[in-house]
Parts: structure tokens; sequence; C-alpha cells
């Protein structure tokens, strides 16, 4: 069986939701092959394993993690040419995308980015990506016809699915070229310290919109987040209004998210906003505008006043989680 | 400092956005063409930084001759001049062979500094200033929320979830801006007078030395195979807040499993 590349995403200690996703998927074409950039790939065997992962490809050589993703690219490259992979599919986050752009210069190859679901070809061949475009109104199934299809997919695609693998521990050495050490990171400048999920990776997002009114007002939209273990989303107005940071916005100039759960509040839901959480699993509602569009994507809806429904449901959620 | 804005013209969001059935591309011609949103700010990073560091701003389209269009509002905003490539063998060029394209456009005009918007609003792929600075074999600075150069040194503020990354480089550089860096001005009644004088060298494939082996439909690499209105979601339940509307909800998210 042939093997699949997934760049693992970490934090140099616990590996990232979407990388199980990304073995779960890989799963269904061939043989997972994780590739771990920078330290902690001892420590993260055992978890890779669980989910699958044949092979772990690691590398903490010098310079790994001081550079935005033209080492993953390098890396990944010499891996292509080394193990022939049938895909490489990594996340579909703005340094995963950068790194997928890069291997695809690299090697030729096509990339599909935002995949959704990923599944076998009819009669063999590159795997058929869906993607959902232009704010969520069309679905696209697309391939790769040129090269070793290189596949960026959304956080929160599949279900991570355990399954048992062999976590084969390879150290891989890649000098890195001049080329990728161009832009450096000097300085990692946290502005918030969150024990909040990421937002991407989140399997709830809880987001305000114009109706929140403020910035004092956000402290409503996480505690009702910090309630249900979830992040916290933005809709363009708020972040524009700088009622909250422009790094949570949701929508079509801002993040993309595909929870299990989502929660609009305050939000009318114009095109801008909806193409950034259309794909959510199950949506929720709270306006108290019965027109605002936003109700034509909710599971469940509540029209009433924001300021009273939130913090009654915040409250009936502890209560419930109390007893 | 010569600049360089890569700028693409997009269907505006605000309409309803469709493929065309006989092939599966983006229905252009149904649609009105504006510039992409995100590379507004693109503009006016490249404008504030020639105005502080001196230097020409240069915008860089590929396109179809609609394209014209977002040339003439970057002008209008203030850009020096443009560089238009259009050839109706490009049409169908994929993310790697619009990087070829734009690459070698870039080479032959000389570039210090390249910025784009982090994405365009219609394909959303967010491929291209990566697959630009691998062709260029120069730096990238991604998600750039600040730029600053002095001399022949480049810092930016590259957003993050926890804040952000300072990110150094060198010049030459391959810049990507998202929507906080700064607040795009409007074209002036002045500026878009000065607009309709302003240089716009137009180029085919073969003026630009392109292989057009490499370029449109025919090169591309990826494929769609079909596609399909997303079905309207189900109908949901919406309920009225008649002092009980936080109850309700979370009764449904009890139901759900979600509590």
């Amino acid at each position: 069986m042939s093997e699949i590349l997934v760049l693992a995403a970490h934090d140099g200690e616990s590996v990232k939701k979407v990388t199980l996703e990304l073995l779960t998927l890989a799963r269904r074409f061939g043989e997972p092959a994780a590739v771990w950039l920078g330290p902690g790939a001892e420590a993260a065997r055992e978890r890779l394993a669980e989910y699958g992962a044949a092979k772990v490809y690691a590398t903490d050589g010098e310079g790994m993690t001081d550079y935005v993703a033209a080492p993953a690219a390098e890396v990944l490259a010499a891996l292509v040419a080394q193990a022939s992979p049938a895909a490489v599919l990594v996340p579909s986050t703005a340094e995963g995308k950068e790194v997928a752009g890069r291997l695809a210069v690299k090697i030729g190859s096509g990339v599909l980015t935002d995949a959704v679901d990923l599944s076998p070809a009819d009669g063999g061949g590159a795997p058929v990506a869906e993607q959902s475009i232009f704010g969520g109104a069309i679905v696209v199934k697309s391939r790769v016809t040129g090269g070793i299809p290189i596949v960026a997919v959304r956080p929160n695609a599949v279900p991570p699915e355990a399954a048992p693998g062999e976590a084969a521990l390879e150290q891989v050495t890649v000098a890195l070229s001049d080329a990728a050490k161009g832009a450096r990171i000097t300085e990692r400048v946290i502005a918030e310290r969150s024990e909040r999920p990421e937002l991407t990776e989140a399997s709830i997002v809880v987001s305000g919109g114009r109706g929140v009114g403020n910035a004092e007002n956000f402290a409503l939209i996480e505690g009702l987040a910090d309630r249900l273990g979830a992040a916290v989303g933005a809709s363009r107005a708020a972040t524009d209004a700088g009622w909250y940071p422009h790094q949570f916005q949701v929508g079509q100039t801002g993040k993309t998210v595909s929870p299990q759960l989502y929660l609009a509040v305050g939000i009318s839901g114009a095109i801008q906003h909806r193409a950034g959480m259309q794909t959510s699993k199950t949506i929720m509602v709270i306006n108290k505008d019965p027109e605002a569009p936003i109700f034509e994507l909710a599971d469940f809806g509540v029209v009433g006043d924001l300021f009273k429904v939130v913090p009654q449901l915040t409250e009936e959620i502890t209560r419930r989680q109390g007893s | 400092m010569n600049i360089v804005v890569c700028v693409k013209q997009v269907p505006d969001t605000w309409a309803e956005r469709t493929l065309r059935p006989e092939d599966s591309r983006l229905d252009r011609a149904s649609v009105d063409g504006v510039i992409n949103e995100l590379d507004e700010y693109a503009i006016e990073e490249g404008l504030r930084l020639a105005e502080a560091h001196g230097g020409e701003v240069t915008i860089l389209t590929m396109g179809p001759e609609k394209a014209s269009e977002s040339i003439r509002k970057a002008l209008s905003m203030g850009a020096d001049k443009a560089v238009h490539l259009v050839d109706d063998a490009l049409e169908g060029s994929d993310a790697l062979a619009t990087s070829l394209a734009l690459a070698t456009v870039l080479q032959r005009t000389g570039f210090d500094l390249v910025i784009l918007g982090s994405e365009s609003t219609d394909a959303r792929t967010g491929l291209l200033a990566a697959m630009l600075a691998e062709r260029l074999g120069c730096p990238q600075l991604s998600l750039a929320s600040k730029v600053e150069v002095d001399g022949n040194a480049i810092t930016i503020h590259r957003q993050a979830d926890y804040g952000y990354d300072k990110v150094e480089a060198t010049l030459p550089a391959v810049v990507s801006v998202v929507e906080k860096i700064n607040e795009p001005r409007y074209p002036s009644f002045k500026g878009i007078m000065a607009a309709k004088k302003k240089p716009v060298e137009v180029l085919s494939v073969a003026d630009a030395g392109i292989d057009p082996a490499q370029v449109g439909l025919g090169a591309a690499v990826t494929e769609v195979v079909s596609f399909s209105k997303r079905p309207p979601r189900e109908a949901g339940t919406i309920v009225k807040d008649e002092g009980d509307g936080g109850v309700k909800a979370a009764e449904f998210l009890a139901a759900q499993k979600f509590i």
C-alpha cells in the first residue's frame, strides 16, 4: 500500500486534533506517515500510533521551527523524492496552505485547498476532494491531475477515528537551503493567553456580532463559550468596530470554521459572515431580528434580546452541568 | 523602493456567484467585477511605504480586458503605473500556472517588494503569495498586520491566534497582508482624473516571455469533477423568546448532546 504523507500540526508538545483527522482521512487511501518538524516527535509517537500512523518521519535539525512554512516545504519535498507517496495532506490553515503552495512549486504538483472531505476516486486515481465555495453556496468535487496530489484539508472535516498503527520513528536529516531561511521568526508576542481551543480547530464556536454592542459585552459571549468549552469568534462588524481582536474574525476575509456546533449571537448573517461558517454541522442563532438572514441557516433559533437569552442559556447550561 | 502590488479582479461577493455548467468555471460574465477586497489593503500598504520611503508603486494584474477597471481604481488610489497581463492563452490557469505567469513578469519588471492580499474572495486558495515567493526565491512575510522597512531590512507582525510573531527578512521580499493592517483610502476626484493619464503596460503571454504551454486550461493540474448547489439546510426550529428562550436553547443543546 502506498504511503500518504501527513504534515503533523503540533505545538512542540501535543498533537493538534487536525493531525488526527488527517491521519483518519489518509487511511482511506494508503498508509499514513506523519511528518514531524521540530522537537516532540518521540513523545507524540503514541498518539500518532493510536490514529494509524504507520511511520513518523521526524526532523529536529537546526532552524526547523525558526522560519515560516519554508522548512516544512523543503522537508516534504525531500520525503516526496524519497518515499514516492500517493498524496500529501496538510491542514488547511494559513500556514498549512503556505507549505502546500511552496511544495506544489517545488515538485510541480497540483494542489487543492479547503477540502472538507476526501474520498477515493471511482476506479482509482487521485482522491476526490470536496470543497465548499462562494460562501458555501456551491459544493465542488475536484482532483489533482498532475503530479503527486497535495491536499489542504480543513480542520473538523471528519471526526478522528482511532486505528492502531506502528508509528515507526524514522529520523530524517534535511539541510535547509538559504532560501528557506529568508524569513526568520524573531519574537513570539503573546497578547492573549487563552485556555480556549483554537478557533479553527474547536468543536464548538460561539460568535458575537454587531448586536453585542460593545467590547465589554463580549464578556457575555466569552462566558457562554467557556461554559461550552468553545472558542470565541466575531463577525467583521464586531472586529472592525474594535470590540474583539481581528484574528478571531469568522468570515469571507477572516477565518473559516466548520465546528460541530456554531452559535451565532447578534449576527445578521451577511454573505461576508456566512462564507466563514456555513459548513458548520449544527447552527444555533440568537438574534432579535426575525428577518435576519442567519435564521435561514439555523437548526435552532431564538428570536429575542441576546442580553436576556444568553445569560439565561449560560445559567441553564451551568445548572444542567452541575446536576 | 520599487513596490509591485498584485491585484485581482473578482466577482462582487454581494452578488450570487456560480460556476458555468459547460466547463465548471467561474461565471464571470454574469457578475460585476470588483477589486479583490483584500488587495485594497495591499495597495494602501504599498502607497504608505512609498510615501514614507520614496519609490514607485506598480499594479500588476493578470486577467481579461475587463480587469482594467480594477487597474484604474488602483491607479486612482495613487499607484504610479500598472502592468496588465492579458491573453486568451491564460484563461483557465490554476494557481500553479498563475504564479508562474506573474513570477515571469515580476522577474522582468524587477522589484524590491511584492505585496498581495492574503487571499482572493473568489477562489480563496491563499496560495499565490507562497508560490510567488518560492518561484522568485525570496522570503515570504505572510499575514502581515504591520510592515516596517528600514533600509534593506523588513519586519512584519504576522498575525496569530495568540497575538503575533515578529518576522524579519531582507529585501527583496513578498508580503501578504490582512485587513487589520490599515484602512484603504478612497480615490479622490483628483486621483481619478490623474489615473486616466497613468501608464498601463499591456502584455501578452509572448510579450512577457511566458511559455504558453505552461499556462491556461491545458496546463492546469487540478480539475473540477462535478459541482452542485448546496442543498438548502432543512428548516430549523425557530422560537420566539417569551422569557424562556435561553432554557429552550439549552434543551436543544442537551437533546443534541452538546451538553
